[in-house]
């Protein structure tokens, strides 16, 4: 697409009326630029098809998709099927709330009408029986499923370089990691490949890609969304969240994938509420928190600290009263994760025996032989480390000093965030310590890989949630994103800080040329 | 704490991986790193800190007890490497 085109539509997103007018003059291939909440309005005004909206992103992912290497499978035929039903809902009115509405899934996510890899070479072929629980309430409210997302294998990365297909690039400078694991999520949406994506979060998986390409990105309360039918990694920090080009767009995702489950055990019944009426407050004496440790976290870009600082100030003028909060146990954060997920990883992944379903090695002499050439060829090296770490902290005579240690540790750091929402609404810190770094800087040193994740790994720690929303750019050109923090259950409260924030600067208005 | 190659070796049968002797060095190396990096926990006192396996409480999520339908036979076995009569196949597990 000719940039000229791309930035007439940019432009024209403050208002939906000359929005309209400007997009009959073009060529109906920048649909995909739209957001959700302007795609929605376009369609049930009859302005706009489904059918149209579909085939620009599927025109978007043929034309840019083999530069950004974001989706590991679409699906054209059924996406079109979809969209002609969403066209004929909104004819006879019975169009559901995201009725046309072309989105994509990260891989973890089981789907019957895709395979489901993980990005891994062990779930290859996997064709998964069921849905997960979010695309049946998706799909249920209309929505299109364009394909699935790329990802570092079973979740466990930063960067989607250990997805066993390819790495994705990101859009805003292709030598530069996406972030991850849900890096293909992030990258697609940033590049109009979808008009939102769904990921998932264990320790800043939705946050830190997010937050790398200049996109927005939700981990709710642990417990807010369905788990049924997501690819367990770390049962007791996964979380699904949706990640989009707006504030807006993300709480009309989580209205759509909130709520309770009963076959997710772990599932949350509580109500909830419409998240789009919780943009509408303004910020006058809420109180944001930050915490004192953060400033003194080694490794933190100047940039990005300025980013965040000048953010912080903007939400200030907004309204909002400072508090200085403290959260003690912040350099802990890494070494309890860093028990704590691959020990659960190493038990979810204990399934993958090559009996049930996915790869198995030809020509097994027997049993353990097969469940051995099996796993040690069909895992990843970062997946079979942390298979490694979590039997070993888990086995005989070092559960009590590894995970039992780490388990004690996560109590301190909950009671941390406990104590720092007595005095604060919200927190706010930096997603990342640093903008996206370069595709192969840390594939050889997993250490330093983990320390990256420093600023998101305590909230599924403490299962509270957490966003991310574009706050400014490096003087490369690459994305920071400003990480606000809640209670329980406030993901609304954390929207509307994002909205007034976003409303109040025009980092979301920026789009890479790709 | 440093873990030793015998050690990663002994871990890894316990996981079903077959590691080469590459793979033993290079994980041992990495591996001994963030464990001597995780040994920042003894600087914490826990005495007397219950541990917590899950953020949110929740009581049991128990249901009534009554059959519900579940996954059927051929789609529960759709996926399965080897089957036969409804069955999963799997190698000779003796010999």
């Amino acid at each position: 697409m000719p940039p000229k085109k791309k930035m007439a539509i940019l432009w024209s997103r403050k208002s939906s009326a000359e929005q309209t007018r400007n997009l009959k003059q073009e060529n109906d291939m920048a649909y995909n630029t739209l957001t959700i909440e302007e795609a929605l309005a376009l369609l049930r005004k009859k302005e706009l098809s489904a059918v149209d909206l579909t085939r620009s992103v599927l025109d978007r992912i043929s034309s840019v998709d083999g530069t950004i290497s974001a989706f590991i499978s679409v699906s054209a035929e059924k996406a079109l099927k979809q969209a002609e039903q969403a066209d004929r809902a909104y004819a006879d009115a019975t169009a559901g709330p995201l009725a046309g509405i072309p989105l994509a899934v990260k891989d973890v996510i089981c789907t019957t009408g895709f395979r489901t890899t993980c990005g891994s070479k062990i779930l290859e072929n996997f064709s998964p029986p069921y849905n997960a629980a979010v695309i049946e309430r998706l799909e249920g409210a209309g929505a299109i499923l364009v394909g699935k997302l790329n990802m570092d294998e079973f979740a466990m990365g930063s960067s989607t370089e250990h997805s066993a297909f390819m790495t994705t690039r990101n859009p805003w400078n292709r030598n530069r990691i996406p972030g991850g694991s849900s890096g293909g999520s992030a990258a697609a949406v940033a590049a109009d490949m979808c008009l939102g994506a769904l990921g998932s979060d264990t320790g800043g998986s939705i946050r830190q890609p997010a937050s790398h390409c200049g996109v927005v990105g939700m981990k709710p309360t642990y417990g807010r969304v369905s788990r049924f039918g997501l690819v367990a990694f770390a049962s007791s920090l996964d979380q699904i969240g949706p990640i989009t080009k707006t504030v807006a767009d993300n709480a009309i995702l989580l209205n759509a994938i909130a709520g309770y489950d009963r076959r997710d055990s772990t599932s949350v019944p509580r109500e909830v509420p419409d998240y789009r009426n919780t943009l509408k407050n303004d910020l006058k004496g809420i109180r944001v928190g930050i915490p004192k440790e953060y400033n003194s976290i080694d490794g933190t870009d100047p940039e990005v600290k300025t980013a965040v600082e000048t953010a912080i100030e903007t939400i200030v003028d907004l309204g909002a009263d400072p508090v200085e909060v403290s959260l003690p146990h912040s350099d802990y954060v890494v070494a309890v994760y860093y028990i704590i997920a691959p020990c659960e990883a190493s038990s979810n992944l204990a399934r993958y025996d090559g009996v049930k379903y996915g790869y198995r090695v030809e020509n097994a002499g027997n049993l353990l032989d097969m469940y051995h050439r099996t796993r040690s060829s069909g895992f990843g090296q970062e997946v079979q480390r942390r298979i490694i770490i979590g039997t070993y902290a888990l086995s005989a005579g070092y559960y009590d000093a590894y995970y039992g240690k780490a388990s004690q540790v996560r109590t301190l750091i909950m009671e941390d965030f406990k104590r720092a929402f007595e005095s604060c609404d919200a927190l706010l810190a930096p997603v990342a310590p640093t903008p996206a770094f370069r595709i192969g800087e840390k594939t050889d040193d997993p250490l330093t890989m983990y320390l990256s994740d420093i600023f998101t790994l305590s909230a599924n720690l403490a299962g509270i949630p957490g966003a991310s929303v574009p706050c400014g750019f490096s003087s490369e050109g690459l994305p920071i994103g400003l990480q606000i923090l809640g209670k329980h259950f406030d993901e609304g409260q954390l929207l509307n800080i994002a909205y007034q924030f976003e409303q109040a600067t025009s980092w979301h208005t920026r789009t890479p040329d790709v | 704490m440093n873990i030793t190659k015998d050690e990663v070796a002994y871990v890894a049968t316990l996981a079903r991986l077959e590691l080469s002797e590459k793979a033993i060095d290079t994980f041992s190396e990495q591996i001994g790193d963030i464990l001597a990096y995780v040994d920042k926990l003894n600087e914490v006192n826990t005495d007397g800190v219950p541990p917590t396996s899950h953020a949110i409480s929740l009581s049991n999520a128990f249901r009534e007890d009554k059959p519900v339908e579940h996954l059927d036979r051929d789609k529960a076995l759709q996926n399965a490497p080897e089957k036969e009569d409804g069955d999963f196949m799997v190698p000779k597990v003796v010999g």
